[in-house]
């Protein structure tokens, strides 16, 4: 078939420009209400649950998952779900373990909890080390996928491209700060749910609003097996690697972690971890249709003659159902995708960079607001200069696999420790630093001996360790670490202080003012 | 606002065991809700692996086993997640504003 994808095009432009536009007039509103960390990092905490819902959901599904998933099920039907469930199933866990624990006890990092009952020093470092490894490796595979699809997308070069992203990004972070980012949360979560609604009722329109015809007439046009597993997942124990990660990995990740910090209360927390499961749910659940319904009307060979890795699916779809104002529309909508996620990740480097390390670590927890307000707009302008740095360095690199190592260390270095921290009396200061360091550098050098870099990427025929994501092996260590060396090095305060925290996180802040 | 003591009340006293009780309730229902997600994602996890031809056979013309566990996974995130807020939302919030008041 004929497309127009990669062409610079007028409606895509418009739509863009549309959003570019609207989201700056809305950072322009949020830098007037911007004047201090808490408004710079927590919004004021004045975000309702519904809206912070949203922001939820903007701020983790990126184009990776709308562009992404479409793509690999139209090109090899159910093993795309795959994703979908397991991007899902970690919400319960933030929901049931984390979000009222994180309002309750810290201002605005996770590390605020886990160094809440023990040494400020040591706990925050090892939690910075753990955050903008995570931070990092999520960047490179936002800035590289930005870098690419937005020259597929629009026919812009890839650096300019790159360039574009990191400087509009740093407008909405340095200027509106929390606020600004979270109400560009919520445009990009509305725009994408809303678009892949449209987009799937157009699809379905054709198949008299039945998404069972819709995946029978795709089993009929490339086979049954479409609707079952392929080759995605070959190894029962690298499929449950890959789900531990995906699943605990979500409750780690330091831009979701810092989101429960802009609501008033924990119970809105509550609330609003509610909203977004339900958001990314159903978003999760559209893509079960966009992706059988490019399989069947576009057709998987077409998708890989645009892009071998299927990921102009959803667009060429938009296109075939909905023309080419529609196109460009999805065009925009992807481009608006990766923006905000960039945004959320640098904020929350940013905050772990100014919070934790300058404040907590180097001036020892006083420091005037001037100053900190100062330096975490210095770590943001940072934070985005390396952003850029990063997606030119790694431009035509394959990043993939660092969306799964982002969330693999989210898992082992974070999420242990962050529970223990909440849940187990006994934990010490040199357990948690034990475990967020080892769950850090054990999944880091795991997945460099893995399958995933030894033979995919370096050419090598076999790899010294099988699974190719480390989750079943370092967050079980990071625990188990975690748990050792706090019995080895027994610290009476934190274990006093135990109950002091147990009653702030269950009846609130106010609660030892 | 209210402002508590900033001490714990003393040990083995009724607001201290009420909130110890409210803790370890909070705790259970988290950690079972917790690993019921677990079972119920690993459960499919290790179908997709291992019965594939299982999960490919259709249930009516365009409904496969597979497709249907996989909505079900997504629904019974939801259902937890209704269990869980409905027990916060109701004992949980109430227990906390009782022990406020002190």
């Amino acid at each position: 078939m004929t497309t127009s994808l990669g062409q610079p095009h007028a409606a895509a432009i418009f739509w863009f420009f549309l959003f570019v536009a609207a989201t700056l007039a809305i950072t322009f509103w949020a830098a007037r209400r911007t004047r201090s960390t808490e408004h710079f990092y927590a919004a004021g905490r004045s975000v309702t649950g519904l809206q912070n819902g949203l922001a939820l959901a903007g701020d983790y599904m990126s184009a990776a998952s709308f562009l992404g998933i479409a793509g690999l099920v139209a090109v090899s039907g159910f093993d795309g779900l795959i994703y979908s469930i397991g991007f899902l199933v970690g919400w319960p866990v933030v929901t049931f373990l984390i979000a009222e624990p994180l309002r309750n006890l810290g201002r605005f990092t996770f590390a605020d909890v886990v160094a809440y009952r023990l040494q400020q020093v040591p706990v925050r470092i090892a939690a910075a080390f753990g955050t903008l490894a995570v931070v990092t490796f999520y960047l490179i595979a936002q800035m590289v996928g930005a870098g690419n699809l937005i020259k597929l997308l629009f026919g812009i070069p890839y650096e300019t491209a790159i360039v574009i992203v990191g400087v509009v990004m740093t407008a909405y972070v340095l200027f509106g700060g929390m606020l600004a980012t979270t109400w560009v949360q919520i445009v990009k979560a509305v725009l994408l749910i809303g678009g892949a609604f449209l987009l799937a009722g157009l699809v379905l329109a054709r198949f008299g609003g039945n998404p069972l015809a819709l995946f029978a007439a795709a089993a009929e046009a490339h086979g049954g097996q479409v609707l079952g597993p392929g080759q995605l997942v070959a190894d029962p124990l690298d499929a449950l690697s890959l789900g531990l990660a995906l699943m605990l990995g979500t409750a780690g990740l330091p831009h979701i972690l810092m989101r429960f910090y802009t609501v008033p209360d924990a119970k809105t927390a509550r609330t609003s971890v509610a909203w977004a499961t339900g958001f990314i749910g159903f978003f999760y659940l559209l893509t079960f249709v966009l992706g059988f319904g490019a399989m069947v009307i576009v057709g998987p060979d077409a998708i890989k003659a645009v892009d071998k890795g299927g990921n102009m699916a959803a667009p060429l779809l938009a296109e075939a159902v909905g023309g080419t104002g529609f196109l460009g529309f999805i065009a925009a909508v992807a481009f608006a995708t990766i923006l905000a996620v960039v945004a959320g990740l640098t904020l929350s480097g940013a905050a772990a960079i100014s919070h934790d390390i300058w404040v907590n670590v180097v001036r020892g927890g006083h420091a005037p607001e001037r100053e900190q307000f100062l330096v975490a707009r210095v770590a943001t302008v940072l934070g985005a200069l390396s952003s850029v740095a990063l997606g030119i360095v790694f431009k035509g690199e394959n990043v993939a696999y660092m969306v799964g190592l982002a969330f693999a260390i989210a898992a082992s270095a974070n999420f242990p420790a962050l529970v223990m921290s909440i849940f187990w009396r006994p934990f010490t200061t040199r357990g948690a630093q034990a475990s967020m360091i080892v769950g850090t550098l054990s999944a880091l050098l795991l997945i460099f001996l893995s399958p995933t870099i030894q033979v995919g990427l370096l050419g090598q025929a076999t790899a010294p360790f099988p699974l190719k994501n480390p989750g079943l092996v370092t967050i079980p260590l990071a625990f188990a670490v975690g748990v050792v060396v706090s019995l080895l090095t027994p610290e009476p305060d934190a274990a006093t202080r135990f109950d002091q925290m147990q009653r702030r996180l269950h009846l609130g802040p106010d609660a030892d003012a | 606002m209210r402002t508590l003591s900033p001490d714990p009340e003393p040990e083995g006293s009724a607001p201290r065991r009420a909130l110890e009780a409210l803790a370890l309730a909070q705790w259970r229902l988290a950690l079972r809700l917790t690993v019921a997600m677990l079972s119920v994602y690993a459960g499919f996890t290790l179908l997709v692996a291992w019965a594939k031809p299982l999960l490919a056979t259709p249930i009516v013309p365009g409904l496969s086993i597979g497709i249907a566990l996989g909505v079900l996974v997504i629904v019974t995130a939801w259902v937890l997640i209704w269990i869980y807020v409905r027990w916060a939302n109701g004992h949980y919030d109430r227990t906390v504003a009782a022990l406020r008041k002190g």
